[in-house]
């Protein structure tokens, strides 16, 4: 009698790979294709993102001024950045530009994108003027501007108010009020890109939500804090954050209504205004270097703690 | 035998003559590179001088290159510490010291550019362009400021469209006459214009300070000198036109050029660099004359763009940089700068010439040039803002003038010091 | 919201003695200064410089940056939060700290002065995988399910399935690349030194000098720059409209 015959099988190392391929998960199989998608990307970013960060972080411990030698000075560059009141003039400027700026935009935007949304007739051209100014240059539109500032009779927004009986308004000639003055177009400018988000989320909800809770006859309000907003949730969590890191790093509106000063009285003056005129105005490579790593330090820490706050609720 | 002689003496004679006519070929072709900011008359001006000097010069091409004016210093700093960027370049001469310490610029080789020939050729102002007993840079033109009127504007109110204020007195008094304000008490004219941002910084630095019997710094330049009465007295001068006076306003349709151009203003202080746009003005009447003295003192501020030469140019580029910016220094190049341009001749004789001295437009500014000084910048657009920010303090925070100068006085000199100990 | 734009429009159609009053509408309109954009300037090839390289970067980004947020969306492995983190940080590197580290690079690979050299550094952004992660998030796992079941690839069910759904999110993400490309200024300017090569920003740069600027210019040119965006602003915002009756079907 014979043994009983054997099946043909692949040969030993063919049998090992089946093996290993088959025995992947559903899991691991997906992770592969993560990586491969991924691949390309995280190249193209370490190599244009994180290396020139990882130059300039060296670079901040220099003091580099862009020809000659680098010289390693340690922590100097950051004692030195800590002891001048007018860095911290300028940290007070850029969170007063986010702690003003976000809410503001936040609010008109989603205001004017909840009802542009209900709107029938006219609904691209109204949302083609919404987003209009955020098309324009900066400068363009901070010269408009600066015109619209003036005191009467040349200012229209002083005009106005005297014509309301109320007193002029100094605007970009007041320590205090130059601030939000060269806000307003920024917000003006930004908020069509905001609006534009929220219609897109808006568009998003499901239908079928707003069919249950009219049969539910649930009132306006009631639809927008338990549906919509809930269900906008995506999306407003990345319009803050988003925003928040705009408005952090603003510069164009700035540069452009106040002439690159930042004034009067570097009133007006935020952190990336700082890094430009010290990169090229005064050439210290190594000190520009190392306001930006505090501005990247900034902007980390909000957008992780945003993004903690608005998810886990 | 003989053949193979004449075969490698050909083949020898092949390559020899190639080799030599390579090196002709390279010696007939050097391209350096020529960049300024980008001004359309200066453009065009550089434009012509390269083809008249290409023609003088068949070995030697220049590549033009203009870049805009807010970025021509980024572009620069970007391009020479990536070994790109021109060989030859123009520079603002209050900028030297940023470039030399960022080790921009080589000297002029003194054998083409002595340092005795420049000093007796040009205004003495250049020579600030001398450090350590090196030349680094040179002008074609350079400019001082004057005061604009508005002929127009002067017939209105009554006063001579041809007799401009000569005296601090006069002008005060004029400006009052063409002040205009509305009803509720808005001004609808300036007299003057006010506008520390504009040229008005250097007016008060090296003229009225002068006129009020200071001085801004110290005769090395190292120390800051107008932290005394002179200098707080001309600063109060300066701000009470505006606050006492009434005659101008800080802010006043945005700045002080707006102004005068749109027929706004009867007065302004500015520079020679101002004509080809007040020219361009349609509907502008306008007339140019000597700064006012005052206490029978004159002064003046000049300013200059300089061309120099980088420390990219070696060899045959470097040779080639130093015929280039011999030939754009030439007399005959300022007086073609003069008429393309409208900026003044650096060199004296050409300055000095009757016809330039008298002319209408430009006579005020060359005559000024007799008594003017450059200031020694360490930082320029910093220096300038201490000036603005020391009369927004005054108008802005009612800081006393005299705190406010102090203040200022502190803030430039730790400018100078940090440049000067480095 | 559209007085300062009209106030700039309508400056473009004014000559220099009237550019400082505050009309709205000129005294006397004139199309001189479209004349001199575009006869003595170099606008014609700026604008169509912009157009190529805006048009070449929101390709790059609307493909890469959707993939990217599929795959950190829709995919779970170890690592995930770390690169969608280190991703999301690099929205906070100011342009202006990287702009001579991307200099040196240029240089090197020999891409100054060439459109890949003006586009290299904006082919993908944190900022689109953000906003295409987010919208991602939306779409139901039962319906990738459902295609791979039918057997196809993971690719595949990102190309044919996913992306159809997020429409409206692939409209703003166009417009908004296109747009910021547009306006784009500081690298173009460094990257670029050939004239020929301007984009928009940096060409219409030039009319602003040492002492002055030719507003008459700048609001003339800023008029013409914002035709395009608006147009493609246009075209695109119909997709988001489309997105309405997509996510209809779904129930």
């Amino acid at each position: 009698m014979l043994p009983p015959q054997r099946t043909a099988r692949p040969g030993g190392a063919e049998r090992r790979v089946t093996r290993q391929l088959s025995e992947l998960t559903i899991g691991q199989k997906r992770a592969i294709w993560a990586w491969a998608f991924l691949a390309l990307p995280v190249v193209f970013y370490i190599a244009i993102r994180f290396y020139p960060t990882a130059e300039a972080l060296r670079a901040s411990f220099t003091n580099w001024n862009i020809v000659g030698r680098m010289q390693f000075i340690g922590g100097d560059n950051y004692a030195r950045l800590a002891q001048d009141p007018a860095f911290w003039n300028v940290i007070g400027n850029t969170f007063a530009y986010l702690g003003l700026g976000v809410p503001i935009s936040m609010l008109l935007s989603f205001v004017v994108a909840y009802h542009l949304d209900r709107v029938r007739f006219g609904h691209g051209l109204l949302r083609a003027l919404y987003f209009v100014p955020h098309l324009t240059t900066a400068v363009a539109m901070a010269w408009v501007w600066r015109w619209f500032y003036q005191p009467p009779p040349v200012g229209a927004f002083n005009v106005w108010l005297t014509g309301l009986g109320i007193a002029q308004m100094p605007f970009l000639r007041s320590t205090t009020q130059a601030l939000p003055a060269v806000l307003a177009p920024a917000i003006w400018a930004g908020i069509g890109f905001q609006i534009v988000i929220f219609l897109a989320g808006l568009k998003a909800v499901p239908r079928t939500y707003y069919e249950a809770a009219a049969i539910d006859g649930a009132g306006a309000w009631r639809v927008l804090f338990e549906i919509t907003l809930p269900s906008l949730r995506p999306t407003i969590v990345f319009l803050v954050v988003t925003s928040s890191i705009a408005y952090l790093r603003i510069f164009d509106y700035v540069y452009a209504m106040t002439n690159g000063q930042g004034g009067p009285l570097d009133s007006t003056k935020p952190l990336v205004l700082m890094i430009f005129e010290t990169a090229f105005k005064h050439f210290e490579m190594g000190y520009a270097a190392t306001q930006t790593v505090v501005l990247f330090a900034i902007l980390l820490v909000i957008s992780l703690v945003q993004l903690k706050l608005l998810r886990s609720r | 035998m003989t053949t193979k002689i004449g075969r490698t003496g050909f083949w020898l004679a092949a390559i020899l003559a190639t080799a030599l006519s390579w090196t002709g070929a390279a010696r007939a072709q050097v391209e350096i590179e020529y960049w300024q900011y980008t001004f359309a008359q200066r453009v065009t001006a550089i434009d012509t001088l390269i083809k008249q000097f290409e023609a003088a010069n068949p070995g030697i091409k220049v590549k033009h290159t203009h870049v805009p004016y807010d970025d021509f210093r980024v572009k620069i700093a970007a391009a020479i510490p990536a070994g790109q960027g021109p060989d030859v370049v123009q520079l603002f001469y209050g900028w030297l010291q940023d470039y030399l310490k960022a080790g921009l610029l080589q000297p002029l080789p003194a054998k083409d550019f002595s340092a005795v020939e420049i000093e007796r050729e040009y205004f003495p102002i250049v020579q600030q362009m001398k450090v350590d007993g090196k030349y680094y840079a040179l002008p074609t033109a350079v400019r001082s400021l004057a005061l604009f009127w508005n002929k127009t504007l002067f017939k209105e109110a009554g006063l001579d469209p041809e007799r401009p204020p000569a005296t601090l007195d006069e002008l005060v008094d004029y400006a009052k006459k063409l002040t205009k304000r509305s009803p509720n008490g808005d001004l609808i004219q300036a007299g003057l214009t006010i506008d520390m941002g504009g040229q008005d910084h250097h007016w008060l630095r090296e003229v009225l300070v002068r006129q009020f019997g200071g001085a801004p710094y110290s005769s090395n330049n190292k120390t800051v000198a107008y932290n005394t009465s002179a200098g707080v007295n001309a600063t109060q001068w300066y701000i009470d036109l505006a606050a006492k006076q009434k005659v101008g306003q800080i802010g006043f349709l945005t700045d002080g050029v707006t102004a005068f151009r749109s027929g706004k203003a009867g007065m302004t202080i500015d520079g020679s660099f101002r004509l080809g746009a007040l020219d361009g003005q349609k509907g502008l009447e306008y007339g140019v004359a000597e700064l006012p003295s005052y206490n029978g003192v004159k002064a003046n501020f000049a300013s200059y763009w300089v061309n120099g030469i980088t420390t990219k140019a070696t060899g045959p580029k470097l040779d080639a940089s130093v015929k280039f910016l011999k030939f754009i220094t030439t007399p005959e190049a300022m007086e073609l700068w003069m008429n393309t341009v409208g900026e003044l001749p650096a060199r004296r004789s050409v300055a000095e010439k009757d016809a330039n001295k008298n002319h209408a437009k430009y006579g005020p500014f060359i005559r000024g040039l007799t008594y003017s000084y450059a200031t020694d910048f360490v930082n320029e657009t910093a220096q300038r803002k201490v000036f603005i920010d020391m009369v927004d303090k005054v108008a802005l925070k009612n800081v006393p003038t005299k705190d406010a100068v102090a203040q200022a006085a502190a803030e430039e000199q730790k400018l100078l010091d940090g440049f000067y100990n480095k | 919201m559209v007085i300062p734009f009209a106030y700039m429009l309508g400056a473009s159609f004014k000559l220099n003695n009237e550019i400082y009053e505050l009309s709205l509408l000129p005294r006397e309109p004139t199309l001189d200064n479209y004349r001199r954009l575009f006869e003595r300037s170099g606008f014609p090839r700026w604008f169509g410089n912009s157009l190529l390289v805006g048009t070449l970067v929101t390709a790059s980004v609307l493909f890469f940056d959707s993939l990217v947020g599929y795959t950190l969306a829709k995919f779970r492995f170890r690592g995930r939060y770390v690169v969608f983190v280190a991703i999301l940080s690099t929205l906070m590197i100011p342009t202006e700290m990287l702009v001579l580290p991307w200099y040196a690079m240029a240089k090197t690979f020999g891409w100054l002065d060439t459109y890949w050299g003006i586009a290299f550094p904006g082919l993908m952004t944190g900022f689109g995988t953000f906003l295409m992660k987010q919208f991602f998030e939306g779409v139901p796992d039962e319906l990738l399910d459902a295609a791979r079941l039918d057997g196809l690839n993971e690719f595949q069910v990102w190309w044919h399935v996913a992306m159809p759904l997020v429409t409206p999110a692939l409209s703003a993400l166009a417009i908004f690349t296109f747009l910021g490309n547009w306006t784009a200024f500081l690298w173009p300017l460094i990257a670029i030194t050939d004239r020929n090569l301007y984009t928009l920003p940096v060409g219409l740069a030039s009319f602003s000098g040492e002492f002055q600027t030719e507003w008459e210019m700048v609001m003339t040119g800023a008029s013409v720059a914002t035709i395009p965006t608006i147009l493609v602003f246009l075209l695109l915002q119909r997709y988001i409209i489309r997105g309405i009756t997509l996510s209809g079907l779904k129930a």
